[in-house]
């Protein structure tokens, strides 16, 4: 074996700077390219699948609003069931609801898990770039390449779903969809691309307290369900004070957050009326198709006797400041998520 | 030069409940190949473990490179660390891993690890997984060695090589030791292999440091005795670190130079490393270390003060 000589080892420098952050950027490109092209694929395809089925119902709904010029027509009536019939299996939201987590899961746990799990880390923490600068300098670029084209994906969301929320559907006789119905509200707007950011960060974080890639991929998954879910259910409600009215026409496309009655200013029950109180006041109503009296001759023979129908709501004009406040909590979440995992890494003992 | 390139005092490292690394006071000089050896769970890992930064002390305090606190930016720019088993991204290309080490590091040698990797004949376009385990090692030092470290760590190098891998192995590590002056600080429990490359030792066993000196003083301040087995136990001029007995003969390994007086019916000889180590090894209580006195032997060493 020839022995090749070393060069004299340089001059200590007297500052001494840190390795640049930019030499990251390839470091963070060559070892995550594929996670990112998958994603890439991922959403490219979904993006072909929705533009298809979008240019579909945008036909059916144009012809629906061309043939309902005269809302008692045949015509319109055919028009309009092929329009619904064009309501396929992406319209109800419910699956693109795992979208965001499904690219947050596969890219941000393995981030850092896969480096613990293969004893990489050793190589990677004991570099001169430092380890803290190391997780930052990766975990920033990968948050905002996950979240861009969830972002966009999200736009060409809100153009499929378009003619639901078109004004003038009532008139139409095609059913209100409120812009908050679950399953919608986050695959529109800012909220989709937070929700995987917000994905990715838990994944992240998750990947370095677990240290395995697969055990960190199911508890990414387990704790968005959960966020999202307590999001959906409990907190979004509270994002601004619900409009309070006693007018029982709230108008379809507002979010009924809660109804009650009241009698002389004070509370008389919730929701649904007690059936002895109908036998009392009402017994003479119609009944509707359940053997319940109709909602609105209910109503109006409670009126009749001193009761008031009370009725709590986001409008849907709130739909945007409630796609702000979403995204923003979301956003600050991420950041704390990805600040905490950075911070762990800087002072945790290996 | 006379800074040291680890220097601890008081270190210790737990795990849970579990001292790894308990009040453990070192001086390492600059300019050695030093071996760090002892029995599996020893502490040698995380010792190597808190001197790379990977790892942060429970108690006590560590500088690496004459006063650079160990982990900090300073000392990581200084510091090559091969861990265990050579962790490499078995998905990249050997060129890949150049690029990624280079980016990742002030200096880098670019020149240099090409004509080393050519010299080994390993390809740049294959993939790190794909080489064999003495290809990925020197692949793992190589990257070590281009980042011209002034320390370079090595934790059980050569452990999972074989002999012709090893000794090539060992090989660039002199070499680089000779022609940069990159002092060395390896761990292994292959004793045979350190005596030809090691000039430093520091012995751990259960945590704590045993033995810590120069080689040259080590082997100069200890004896091999054979004598009557019935008369073992009356040598008492020099501290005595193990008694072997064997039918009618008995070993002992003493501290005690080439001048020492050796007792009637008595035959002293000089003692390899492994024999050295390998008597410490196995009577845990003695010790062996600059400074005062510590352990059962009553004479300190000739280690660097």
């Amino acid at each position: 074996m020839t022995t090749l000589t070393l060069p004299a080892p340089p001059e200590e420098d007297a500052s001494l700077r840190p390795v640049p952050w930019r030499r990251m950027a390839w470091v963070t490109w060559r070892q995550h390219r594929i996670a990112l092209a998958g994603v890439a694929v991922f959403v490219g395809a979904l993006a072909v699948c929705l533009w298809l089925a979008g240019l579909k119902t945008h036909h059916a709904y144009a012809a629906a609003v061309a043939a309902c010029q005269s809302v008692t027509s045949v015509a319109c009536g055919d028009r309009i069931t092929s329009f619904i019939g064009t309501n396929g299996f992406l319209a109800n939201g419910l699956i693109l609801q795992a979208v965001p987590v499904l690219i947050g899961a596969f890219v941000g746990a393995p981030a850092l898990a896969r480096e613990l799990e293969t004893g990489t880390y050793r190589y990677a923490w004991t570099q001169g770039f430092g380890r803290w600068r190391w997780t930052l300098a990766k975990l920033v670029p990968l948050a905002v390449a996950v979240a861009a084209p969830a972002g966009a994906l999200s736009v060409l969301l809100s153009w499929y779903y378009q003619p639901y929320f078109a004004p003038g559907n009532q008139a139409m006789g095609i059913s209100e969809v409120p812009p908050f119905a679950p399953g919608v509200f986050d695959l529109r707007g800012v909220g989709f691309a937070a929700w995987t950011l917000a994905a990715f960060a838990i994944g992240a974080l998750a990947g370095l307290l677990i240290r395995r890639v697969v055990p960190a991929i199911a508890a990414t998954l387990a704790v968005y369900a959960g966020l999202a879910f307590a999001a959906g259910g409990f907190l979004r409600q509270h994002y601004l004070a619900p409009l309070v009215t006693s007018n029982p026409n709230v108008p379809g496309s507002a979010w009924i957050i809660g109804q009650w009655w009241t009698k002389g200013g004070k509370f008389a029950f919730g929701s649904y009326p007690p059936d002895s109180l109908f036998s009392r006041f009402c017994p003479a109503l119609p009944s509707g198709p359940f053997g319940k009296p109709l909602q609105q001759t209910s109503i109006q023979c409670l009126s009749q006797h001193g009761y008031a129908q009370w009725t709590s709501y986001q409008p849907a004009s709130r739909f945007w400041p409630f796609q702000w406040i979403e995204g923003g909590w979301l956003l600050a979440l991420s950041a704390v998520l990805i600040a905490a995992t950075v911070w762990l890494v800087h002072r945790r003992a290996a | 030069m006379s800074t040291n390139v680890i220097e601890t005092s008081g270190l210790g490292k737990r795990y849970g409940s579990t001292w790894a690394l308990r009040d453990c006071s070192l001086a390492i000089p600059a300019g050695h190949v030093t071996a760090l050896v002892g029995p599996n769970g020893a502490g040698k890992t995380t010792l190597l473990n808190l001197a790379a930064g990977l790892a942060s002390p429970s108690a006590g305090g560590m500088t690496v490179l004459g006063g650079r606190p160990a982990g900090s930016p300073a000392a990581l720019d200084g510091i090559a660390f091969v861990a265990q088993d050579t962790p490499l991204y078995k998905n990249l290309s050997v060129a890949d891993m150049l690029h990624l080490t280079r980016n990742l590091n002030r200096r880098f040698d670019q020149a240099y690890a090409r004509a080393r990797l050519a010299e080994l004949g390993i390809p740049l376009k294959r993939k790190a997984g794909r080489l064999s385990g003495g290809q990925q090692a020197q692949l793992a030092l190589t990257l070590a060695l281009a980042r011209r470290p002034q320390l370079l760590l090595l934790d059980e190098p050569v452990a999972m090589l074989d002999p012709v891998a090893r000794h090539d192995f060992m090989a660039t590590v002199l070499t680089a030791m000779a022609d940069d002056g990159v002092s060395v600080v390896l761990s292994s429990h292959v004793l045979a292999e350190l005596e030809r490359v090691a000039d430093y030792l520091v012995l751990v066993s259960r945590g704590r440091v045993q033995v810590a000196g120069e080689v040259e003083d080590l082997l100069a301040s200890h004896r091999m005795l054979t004598g009557p087995a019935a008369e073992a136990g009356n040598y008492a001029d020099r501290p005595v670190v193990r008694v072997q007995r064997a039918e009618a003969q008995a070993h002992l390994l003493v501290r005690a130079t080439a001048d020492d007086p050796v007792p009637p019916c008595w035959e002293a000889h000089g003692v390899h490393l492994e024999e050295l180590a390998l008597a410490y090894l196995r009577e845990p209580a003695a010790s062996a270390l600059p400074g005062p006195d510590r352990g059962r032997s009553t004479q300190p060493s000739q280690g660097p003060r």
